[in-house]
C-alpha cells in the first residue's frame, strides 16, 4: 500500500493546480531577478505547461543536467555567490522551475509544492509590508488548495471552489495555533549565524544640502518615523526633530563636519521637565536617530550601541536596514552653552568670493551698531517685509545662490531660508549653523501617536548668542501664511491635528477629508503591524508575557508551555471537527427525516436500510389514521429526491404535509 | 484479540479502529518546516515566523481532517457470487458515510491488492466491488480489508482494518476438454439426437424462475415479448449420471476439473444430469439451481468448510 502510494502519479487537474499556484509564488521573485535568468526560468516553466496542455515531450536526462548546470552558473555569475538572501532565493527559484521538468510521481509534485511554501518564506526576506503579507497569504491559500487537489485522485476543475474553501478552512483552523506559537516561541537576541545583507534603498534625509535634495523628499508621503509620547503631546511649534547638523559651506553646498563623538549627553541646562517618548524609525539606510531638541538621555532599547556628537546629533552604530525602536527623553526648553574650541571658527566659516551682496548687506547691518540678537530680528524682518514666498517648486539659482535667492527670486522652501539665514548671520559675525531633520507631525487619533512623514523634512538654523548659548531660529516659520503656497505647509508650525486644517481650508472638499481619514486608519493599521508583528522581538515578548502575568520564564519552560497549549488547541479543534453534529443540507431529506422522527414518536421506527416505499407500506398499516398523509409524503419525497424535475412548489408541499402530520 | 476476528458486519470504523501516522511526504514537510524555522530565527523575520507557524498549525489540523475522513464509515458486505478457481472473486461492499461531510479519496484494498478509490457525498453511500484473486477451490476468505486515506494534504496516513465476515465460493477450474465422454451418452441415451443437444429446438414457453439462462430466448426479450424459455425436444428425457468412477484413477483435483466441465457442458445442452461423488449423490435435474448445487458439491468435495 505504501509502495502503491509512492508510485502514484498526479492527475492533470492536480498538476494544473500545482503550476498555477507555483506561478503566483514564483512571480515576485522572477520580477526581482535579472531579466535573462527570469526569462529562462519562465521558459522552463512554460515547457512543463506545454507538456501538460499540448503534450510536448519533456527534456531527457542529459539536457536536464545541462540546463541545471547552466542555471546554476547563471545564478553564480549574477550574484558571485550562491549563499545569502538574494543568491539563495534566486537559486531556489530557478531550481524550482527546473524541478518542474522532471516531475513524475505524486510525491515529486508534493515535494515541489513544499518548496513553493519555502519560497513564500523567502519572499519575506525582501519585504515584510502588509501588502506582501496579504499577497503571500493568498499564495499560501492557493498552494494549499493545489495540495488538496493533488491528493484528490478524482479531482476535476469543477472542484475548484471546494478546494479553495477547504484550504481556507484549514488555514482558519490553523490560525489559533499560529498565534500561540508566535507569542510563545522563544526568541533569540541575535541570529544563529550572520548572513550577508542585501543592498538597501537609499531614501531618506541626506546629510548634506545641495539645492533640490530636500525637494525630492518633500513630495514623498513615506513615513519617516512614528512617535508615541508618554504624556501629553508637545505643542506643534516645539516639534523639531533634530537630525544632521551642517557646518561647512562653499556658498552653495552645506556639509557636516568632524565632531567629538560622545557616549553620554553633553552637559546643558534643562529649563523644563523632560518629555519621554518612543520613536519607531522606518528603515532608511542611514544611521541617524531623531530626537526632539534637545535630547536629555541616550536612546534606550536599541539592540546596538548609539552615540551622540557634540552638536547633539544622535547616531546609531549600525545603518538602519530594519525598523528601529527606541525610547528617549528631551528637554524642550533648554539653555545650551556647549561650544567647543573649534566650533566658533567653524560657525563663522564663509567663502569670501561668493554671495558678495549678502555679505555686504550683513556688514551694512553691523555698521548700524546692532548686537547679535538685533541682527537676528533684522534678518527675520527682511524675510517678513519683503515678498518672500514659500514654494515647493523654487526657480533655479545662479552661481551666487544666496544672493540670487535673497535679492532676486525670493521663492524657496526651508533649505533656502535656513541656508540664506545662516549665511547672513555668519557674514554679520554671529556664529550660526544649519540643522536638518523633521518638523511637526500629524497626530493619529486612532493610535494616539504622531506620524512624521518624509514630506516633513525640514531645515532650520541655530545661532550662538553670547550669554544665551545656541538658539533655534526657523526663518521659514516667519513667512506669513498668505505667502505660503500650500495650506498644509502653513499649518505645520501651528498644529499637529492636520484634519482640522484640512477641513478648514476652503479648497478641501469632502473627498479630501475622507481620503485623509482613510490614510489615518491605514496608518494605524500599519503602525500596529510594525509594532506587534514586525517588531515582535524578545523584548516585546517579555513585555506581553509580563502583561499576562508570566514573569522570567526560561526558554525551556516557554517551549513546554507552548507544546502543552498546542496539544490543548489540537484537542479542541479535534472535538470541534469530530463532534460537530452532522448537518443535513438537503431540505428535502431534512423534511423526510423530520417525518421519520414524527412516526418514530408514534411507534413506527424506520429500519436501517428500509426503503421509503417499503417503509410507507408498513407505516400505513401500523398507523392507519395517517396512511393517506404517509403515502402523500412518501410520493413527494421520492419525486423530489429521485425524479429529474424539481419544483419549489412540491418542496413547500412536502414541508407542509410533514408539518401537518 | 478481538480485532483479528471477523465480525458478521456491518462494521463501523469507530475512533479506536482508526490509526494515524505521518506519511513519507509528511516527514519531508516537517523537515522543511524546521528549515523555515531556522531561516526565520536567523533573519529574525517576524512574517517568516508567522507563516512557518501557520503551516505548522495547518499540518496539525490536517491530521484531524485526515482522521475524520475515515472515522465513522460504515461497511456492509453483499452477496458474493461464486467464481471458478483462477478468476477474480468480486466482493460487493457497501460503504456508507453517516456524517454530514463529504469523504474524499478513501482507498480500500485487500492485502497486497491495488486499492480502489472513492469519494462519498455527505450522508451518501456507495456499492463497490473489491476483487481478490483465487487459486484453489473451496471457500476463499480474502482476509481483512484495509481502508486508508491521506486526504486532504497527504501529510498523514490514516488507516483502519475491517475484519468483516465474507467469503467466496470457488468452484474448481473446469477442464479444458469440453467433450462429454461418448460412452456416457451412448450408455444412457435412449432416443433422440444425442450429441446435438441444443439444436433440437421444440417450442417457447414463459420463463419460470430456475430455468437456465442459457435457454432464455434473448431475441424475444429484445423484441419486447417478455422473458421466454426455449424448450428442446430430443435430449430432454435423457438422464446423465456424471460419476466419479468414470474417470478411472485420475488424481482428485483433475477429476473434479473434468466433472466440473461436464456439469457445465450438460447444463449448456439443457440435459438433466446427476452427480455422483464418493461421499455424495445428487439426483438428475436441470436448471441453474441444480447446476449451482453440483458445482458447490464439487467445490467443497473433501474439504472442511472454511478452508482458505
Amino acid at each position: 500500500m505504501r509502495h502503491y502510494e509512492a508510485q502514484l502519479t498526479p492527475t492533470l487537474s492536480g498538476k494544473l493546480w500545482l503550476l498555477a499556484a507555483l506561478f503566483t509564488v514564483l512571480l515576485p521573485h522572477l520580477l526581482r531577478m535579472p531579466p535573462l535568468l527570469s526569462l529562462a526560468s519562465i521558459a522552463v516553466f512554460g515547457w512543463r505547461l506545454a507538456h501538460e496542455v499540448k503534450g510536448w515531450s519533456l527534456p531527457r536526462r542529459p539536457l536536464r543536467w545541462l540546463l541545471t548546470l547552466i542555471f546554476f552558473a547563471g545564478v553564480f555569475l549574477t550574484y558571485k555567490t550562491v549563499v545569502g538572501r538574494d543568491a539563495g532565493v534566486a537559486l531556489l527559484t530557478v531550481m524550482l522551475c527546473l524541478k518542474l521538468i522532471e516531475l513524475h510521481t505524486l510525491r515529486d509534485a508534493m515535494v515541489t509544492l513544499y518548496l513553493g511554501y519555502f519560497l513564500v518564506i523567502g519572499g519575506f526576506l525582501f519585504s515584510q509590508s502588509v501588502y506582501n503579507g496579504l499577497y503571500l497569504l493568498l499564495v499560501v491559500l492557493l498552494l494549499t488548495a493545489a495540495l488538496i487537489a493533488l491528493n484528490h485522485p478524482n479531482s476535476a476543475m469543477a472542484h475548484t471552489r471546494y478546494y479553495l474553501r477547504y484550504a481556507g478552512q484549514l488555514l482558519l483552523q490553523a490560525f489559533p495555533i499560529m498565534v500561540v506559537m508566535f507569542i510563545l516561541f522563544p526568541r533569540l537576541d541575535s541570529p544563529l549565524w550572520s548572513m550577508p545583507q542585501g543592498n538597501v534603498g537609499k531614501t531618506g534625509l541626506s546629510d548634506q544640502i545641495r539645492m533640490g535634495t530636500i525637494s525630492s523628499l518633500v513630495a514623498s508621503q513615506e513615513v519617516a518615523f512614528r512617535v508615541e509620547f508618554k504624556g501629553a503631546l508637545p505643542d506643534a511649534d516645539q516639534l523639531y526633530w533634530r537630525g544632521p547638523v551642517l557646518w561647512t559651506t562653499d556658498g552653495r553646498d552645506w556639509q557636516r563636519t568632524r565632531q567629538t563623538v560622545m557616549h553620554t549627553i553633553p552637559a546643558y541646562q534643562q529649563l523644563s521637565a523632560p518629555v519621554e517618548y518612543t520613536v519607531t524609525l522606518e528603515s532608511s539606510g542611514y544611521s541617524w536617530l531623531f530626537s526632539l531638541d534637545l535630547p536629555s538621555s541616550m536612546p534606550q532599547g536599541l539592540d546596538h550601541a548609539s552615540f551622540i556628537l557634540s552638536d547633539f546629533q544622535l547616531l546609531s552604530e549600525k545603518v538602519a536596514t530594519d525598523k528601529q525602536r527606541y525610547t528617549i527623553r528631551s528637554a524642550l526648553s533648554y539653555r545650551n552653552e556647549v561650544m567647543f574650541n573649534n566650533d566658533r571658527r567653524m560657525a563663522l566659516q564663509l567663502p569670501s568670493d561668493v554671495n558678495r551682496m549678502t555679505v555686504a548687506m550683513a556688514q551694512a547691518w553691523i555698521a548700524e551698531g546692532l548686537d547679535a540678537g538685533q541682527l537676528v530680528e533684522r534678518a527675520l524682518a527682511y524675510y517678513r517685509d519683503n515678498d518672500f514666498y514659500y514654494t515647493r517648486q523654487p526657480p533655479l539659482l545662479t552661481v551666487d545662490p544666496v544672493d540670487d535667492f535673497l535679492f532676486n527670486t525670493r521663492r524657496g522652501f526651508c533649505e533656502h531660508y535656513a541656508t540664506s539665514f545662516v549665511t547672513l548671520m555668519r557674514a554679520a559675525g554671529v556664529p550660526a549653523r544649519v540643522v536638518t531633520g523633521y518638523q511637526g507631525g500629524e497626530r493619529n487619533n486612532l493610535g494616539n501617536y504622531l506620524i512624521v512623514r518624509q514630506s516633513s523634512a525640514h531645515a532650520w538654523a541655530e545661532v550662538w548668542l553670547d550669554g544665551e548659548g545656541w538658539q533655534r531660529v526657523d526663518p521659514t516659520s516667519h513667512i506669513p501664511a498668505e505667502r505660503v503656497e500650500e495650506t498644509v505647509d502653513a499649518q505645520r508650525f501651528a498644529t499637529t491635528d492636520l484634519l482640522s486644517s484640512v477641513a478648514g481650508g476652503s479648497q478641501f472638499n469632502l473627498f479630501a477629508r475622507t481620503f485623509f481619514q482613510l490614510r489615518q486608519v491605514w496608518d494605524s493599521v500599519n503602525y500596529g503591524w510594525n509594532m506587534w508583528v514586525l517588531g515582535f522581538d524578545r523584548e516585546q515578548q517579555d513585555k506581553l508575557l509580563r502583561a499576562l502575568g508570566i514573569r522570567d520564564m526560561s526558554w525551556q519552560n516557554l517551549l513546554l508551555t507552548l507544546v502543552g497549549l498546542i496539544t490543548f488547541l489540537v484537542a479542541a479543534i479535534s472535538l470541534f471537527i469530530l463532534l460537530r453534529r452532522p448537518r443535513q443540507t438537503d431540505p428535502v431529506v431534512r423534511a423526510y427525516l423530520l417525518f421519520c422522527r414524527k412516526l418514530a414518536r408514534k411507534g413506527t421506527v424506520r429500519g436501517q436500510g428500509e426503503g421509503p416505499q417499503d417503509f410507507a407500506k408498513r407505516a400505513s398499516l401500523e398507523q392507519p389514521g395517517d396512511s393517506e398523509r404517509i403515502r402523500e409524503i412518501t410520493r413527494l419525497y421520492v419525486q423530489l429526491r429521485y425524479a429529474p424535475e424539481v419544483s419549489g412548489a412540491s418542496l413547500k408541499q412536502l414541508k407542509r404535509s410533514v408539518a401537518n402530520l | 484479540m478481538r480485532r483479528d476476528q471477523a465480525e458478521p458486519g456491518p462494521v463501523t470504523l469507530t475512533r479506536r479502529r482508526v490509526y494515524i501516522l505521518p506519511s513519507g511526504s509528511g516527514i519531508i514537510f516537517a523537515l522543511l518546516l524546521l528549515a523555515m524555522l531556522i531561516g526565520a530565527i536567523n533573519y529574525q523575520n517576524s512574517l517568516a515566523f508567522i507563516f512557518t507557524f501557520l503551516l505548522t498549525g495547518m499540518a496539525l489540523v490536517s491530521m484531524v481532517h485526515t482522521f475524520r475522513n475515515l472515522n465513522g464509515l460504515l461497511f456492509r458486505v453483499g452477496h458474493v457470487p461464486p467464481v471458478f478457481a483462477g478468476e477474480q472473486a468480486a466482493f460487493p461492499l457497501s460503504v456508507e458515510n453517516p456524517g454530514g461531510q463529504q469523504r474524499i479519496a478513501i482507498k480500500l484494498s485487500f492485502r497486497e491488492q491495488t486499492p480502489l478509490t472513492l469519494d462519498l457525498e455527505a450522508n451518501g453511500g456507495q456499492w463497490l466491488q473489491l476483487h481478490h484473486p483465487t487459486s484453489r477451490r473451496g471457500w476463499v476468505n480474502p482476509g481483512r480489508i484495509t481502508a486508508y486515506t491521506r486526504f486532504p494534504l497527504g501529510l498523514f496516513h490514516a488507516w483502519a482494518y475491517i475484519h468483516i465476515e465474507m467469503r467466496a465460493l470457488v468452484y474448481p477450474t473446469p477442464a479444458a476438454d469440453r467433450k462429454l465422454p461418448a460412452k456416457l451418452l451412448v450408455a444412457d441415451g435412449s432416443s433422440g439426437d444425442q450429441g446435438k443437444g441444443d439444436d433440437d429446438f421444440a417450442s417457447l414457453r414463459p420463463y419460470h424462475p430456475g430455468d437456465s439462462l442459457r435457454h432464455v430466448h434473448w431475441k424475444a426479450l429484445a423484441r419486447e415479448q417478455g422473458l421466454m424459455t426455449k424448450q428442446f425436444g430430443g435430449g430432454v428425457s435423457e438422464q446423465l449420471w456424471l460419476r466419479w468412477e468414470l474417470l478411472g484413477n485420475t488424481p482428485t483435483e483433475e477429476r473434479l476439473a473434468r466433472l466440473t466441465r461436464w456439469v457445465l457442458e450438460a447444463d449448456a445442452r439443457g440435459m438433466a444430469y446427476g452427480l455422483a461423488l464418493p461421499d455424495r449423490e445428487i439426483a438428475p435435474q436441470r436448471g441453474d439451481a441444480h447446476r449451482r448445487l453440483c458445482l458447490e458439491a464439487l467445490a467443497l468435495f473433501n474439504l472442511r468448510e472454511g478452508r482458505e
